[in-house]
Parts: C-alpha cells; sequence; structure tokens
C-alpha cells in the first residue's frame, strides 16, 4: 500500500507520523509505504505568530527541521506538488518526479489573500505571516495613541483569532500606560460579535468592560490608505489611525489551478474527510471545504480520524472511525488570563470564565506542539 | 450564464451559517443563487438581516422538517 501525503503542516504531519507508529510492521515487511511532499523543509508554530506580533515570541522559536520531527519510516522531500493527476493516481512535482499511490491524503493548507481586498496590505497590520507579525509589533511599538480599527477578512483561518487579538491589544497598551488614548473598535462580518454565540455572549461584556467599541454586519470592502478609512460592503466606514487586520484566506494555489475545489477548498465527506467522488483520497485541516474552524486543532482531530482509517484500511480492508466535528481551541483573554472552546458537529462550546491556569497551560502548549506534531500528545 | 449552488451548513457552530453564507456568496458571480441548508433556527432572521443591509437578494426562506432552506441571489 502506497501512502501519500502531500503537505507538511500540522494535520499533514500528525497523520503521517501516527500512520507511520500504526503500520510500522507493514513497513518493515514493505507491505506499506509513506512518503511525505512538503514545500518547506521548515515546520513552523503558526499560533506562535500572535505572540510575536506582540513581541512574547522571537520568530526562531516557531520552526523546527520539519524532518527532525518525522518519524525514521516516513519517506520525505522538499518537492512541492504541481499536478495532481487523479484518474491515474498519481501526482507530478516540481521537479517533474511522478509519485504514484494507492491512497493520497491532501493536506496543503489556506493561505492569505489580503489583496482581494484594495488597501488592505498597504493599510493594515497582521500577524499571519512572520514577517508581517513583526511589522505588527513594530507598528504597535511606535504606536503613541489614536484610533485603532479590528477588520476581519472571511473566510478567515482560526476564528477566535479577532477575539485573541482584541484582548491582547488591550493588555498590551494598557501595559505601556497609553490604553486611556487608544480608542479600540472592533468589526465583525456577522451580527454578533463571534460567529460561535457562547464565545459572542462572553465577549460582548468583556468588551465592553475594558473599552472595546464594536460594530457588527461590517464586511471589509476596501481601505483607502491615503485617508485612513476602511469601508464595508454594507456601506458602512471607520476612521483609523492604525488598521489591524484578520485577512481573508484561500486555498492553495496548486488546489485552483488544478480545479480541486473552488476558492481553494476541496469538496469533502464531513464524517470520512474523502474527497468528494475518491474513496482514496482524504482531505484534512484548512484544505477541506467543511463547515468546521480553519484551525491546527481540527487538523489534529481529523489527522487521528485518517490515521486510524488508513492503518485498518491496510490492516482489515475497511474503516473503522468517523470525524465527528471536533475542534478544541484555547482563547487568549488577554496577557495572562485565558479560556477554551471545545465543540463538534453537534455540541457548541460551554464557555468557562478565563483564568490565569489556562492561560499558562496555553504558554506550556506553545512548547508542548512539537510533542503534539509528533503524534505522541 | 448564472449557477445555483447549495450550501450545507446544518450541524455546525464554526464558522457557521452566515459566516458560510458570506464565503460563498465571495466566491459567486452577479446573478447566482445561493442556498443555505441550515439547522440553527437563528439563520433565519440573520441572513434576512445581513442580506438586506448588504444589498443581495432574498428569494425564498422555509423550514422543512429540522432544517431551514434559505435562497439568495447575489446582486452585485
Amino acid at each position: 500500500m502506497r501512502i501519500l501525503v502531500v503537505g507538511g503542516g500540522c494535520g499533514g504531519t500528525i497523520l503521517a507520523n501516527n500512520l507511520a507508529r500504526r503500520l510500522a510492521g507493514e513497513i518493515r515487511a514493505r507491505k506499506a509505504r509513506i512518503t511525505m511532499l512538503s514545500a518547506s523543509d521548515q515546520h513552523m508554530y503558526q499560533p506562535g505568530l500572535l505572540y510575536v506580533a506582540f513581541g512574547q515570541m522571537m520568530p526562531d522559536e516557531l520552526y523546527r527541521d520539519q524532518a527532525s520531527l518525522l518519524e525514521s519510516n516516513i519517506e520525505f522531500h522538499v518537492d512541492p506538488v504541481e499536478e495532481f493527476q487523479l484518474d491515474q493516481d498519481q501526482v507530478r512535482t516540481e521537479s517533474g518526479k511522478i509519485h504514484q499511490y494507492d491512497v493520497l491524503v491532501i493536506a496543503t493548507g489556506s493561505r492569505i489573500v489580503p489583496e482581494e481586498v484594495p488597501g488592505l496590505t498597504e493599510g493594515a497590520e497582521t500577524f499571519y505571516t512572520e514577517e508581517s507579525a513583526v511589522k505588527m509589533f513594530k507598528a504597535l511599538r511606535e504606536f503613541q495613541g489614536g484610533k485603532l480599527a479590528i477588520v476581519v477578512g472571511v473566510p478567515h483561518k482560526c476564528p477566535i483569532a479577532p477575539v485573541e487579538v482584541t484582548f491582547s491589544l488591550h493588555d498590551y497598551f494598557k501595559t505601556r500606560g497609553i490604553r486611556d488614548k487608544v480608542k479600540m473598535k472592533y468589526h465583525y462580518p456577522i451580527n454578533r460579535i463571534h460567529t460561535i454565540e457562547n464565545v459572542a455572549k462572553w465577549t460582548k461584556p468583556e468588551f465592553d468592560r475594558i473599552g472595546v467599541e464594536y460594530e457588527t454586519l461590517f464586511n471589509v470592502k476596501e481601505v483607502d490608505v491615503k485617508n485612513k478609512v476602511v469601508k464595508s460592503e454594507e456601506g458602512t466606514e471607520t476612521e483609523y489611525d492604525l488598521l489591524i487586520s484578520i485577512p481573508p484566506h484561500r486555498g492553495m494555489e496548486v488546489i485552483e489551478k488544478n480545479k480541486l475545489g473552488q476558492g481553494g477548498w476541496i469538496p469533502t465527506d464531513r464524517h470520512q474527510l474523502t474527497m468528494e467522488g475518491r474513496d482514496n483520497i482524504y482531505v484534512l485541516g484548512d484544505t477541506t471545504n467543511l463547515p468546521v474552524s480553519k484551525t491546527g486543532s481540527a487538523a489534529h482531530f481529523e489527522a487521528e480520524v485518517v490515521a486510524d482509517n488508513i492503518a485498518s484500511i491496510v490492516k482489515i480492508g475497511a474503516p473503522v472511525r468517523e470525524y465527528d466535528g471536533k475542534v478544541y481551541c484555547f482563547i487568549e483573554a488577554g496577557h495572562d488570563r485565558a479560556t477554551y472552546a471545545m465543540f463538534n458537529y453537534q455540541n457548541p462550546p460551554d464557555l468557562k470564565s478565563p483564568n490565569k491556569s489556562m492561560h499558562w497551560f496555553k504558554m506550556a502548549y506553545n512548547k508542548m506542539y512539537w510533542t503534539s506534531v509528533r503524534g505522541l500528545l | 450564464m448564472s449557477e445555483s449552488k447549495i450550501i450545507d451548513a446544518c450541524n455546525t457552530f464554526c464558522p457557521g451559517p452566515l459566516m458560510e453564507l458570506i464565503t460563498y456568496m465571495k466566491q459567486a458571480n452577479v446573478g447566482d443563487t445561493l442556498e443555505l441548508l441550515s439547522t440553527d433556527n437563528g439563520t433565519a432572521s440573520d441572513v434576512p438581516e445581513w442580506i438586506n443591509k448588504v444589498g443581495h437578494e432574498m428569494i425564498s426562506s422555509e423550514k422543512v422538517g429540522e432544517v431551514w432552506h434559505i435562497k439568495v441571489r447575489k446582486t452585485k
């Protein structure tokens, strides 16, 4: 059984490591082989970017060599896929090599596309890449007060991020002693301040308490960089001195170029995690079009299900598990308190009050991630 | 030529039905019809509120069994 994993991010790596251990005997006996193709020899802990934006982590803390994270029986190549030839059960890579498979896992992730909103790239700070997170930190450091606006593109990775960055901004300016000079306004695309109803119910009084204004039904249409005004599709506008954005996302270009899914999101069965119409192709994490959060957490839980199923297909000829939509998200409520949201397709999250111990658990998880991505946690 | 698309947002809490609709609306062409399926009762009022404010067109809204079927058209 030739198993090909395309993508070396959170989902692909957890899947490959889980599978490599489950199939160790089969791999030794040459009855199974796992190959991973990635665009990079580095693995980034993406949630750490939020901390980089506030000077709490350095960029080099976010990276590990991808090869060092993988079980030794996984064949790893830095050679991204350019063409998916699904009818021939093969892919062609950038170097021109053809990889054939019996089972394919696509976990290529997503990318930010601020350029889809005129003016957003030039006019707003963000933290979704290393470069932008460092730039945002420098902008925050230079900011001496004025109108700060937070805007949110759709769709976006890490749905909790808009709330977390807002609480963190409040604490950052408070620590610097200039919070009273910063007028913060939060804008959100739907008609409450977070898409998860219980998160919205908890966040609203918190924003009221810390003096954050909010406007809902605000979908960013354009940024007038010269006049420092951000405008919405709904016809409203907000003036700013400093604009922070959660940029809109798309799936990776290779998915769109190969016409595997509109917007780069591959149509995926919500329980089996197979690509629609293709029983031997699994899709993980941000790459799916599933109505679940685009987070490392979703990718993690999906990867465990897919690893169990591919292993059981090898061993008994049938999948054994279904994905139930499970997601677990830490929610930083500033620089010293946190809570979490855990939910699945059937059960909404029941939020607890933020506390310091949850924040320290998150800080510990920032290090424990490297254990998690090895598929050990 | 305009297209019709069904968006299955049943049993989802995040990103949620209206956020799903906004995502697909961005991908759609002017004139396309989108039908949102949702098991969240709040969707029946959330969607018309946004559609009216942003200026797209509500076509219909009905509950069949436990599922809301809300049809809208992209107009701009």
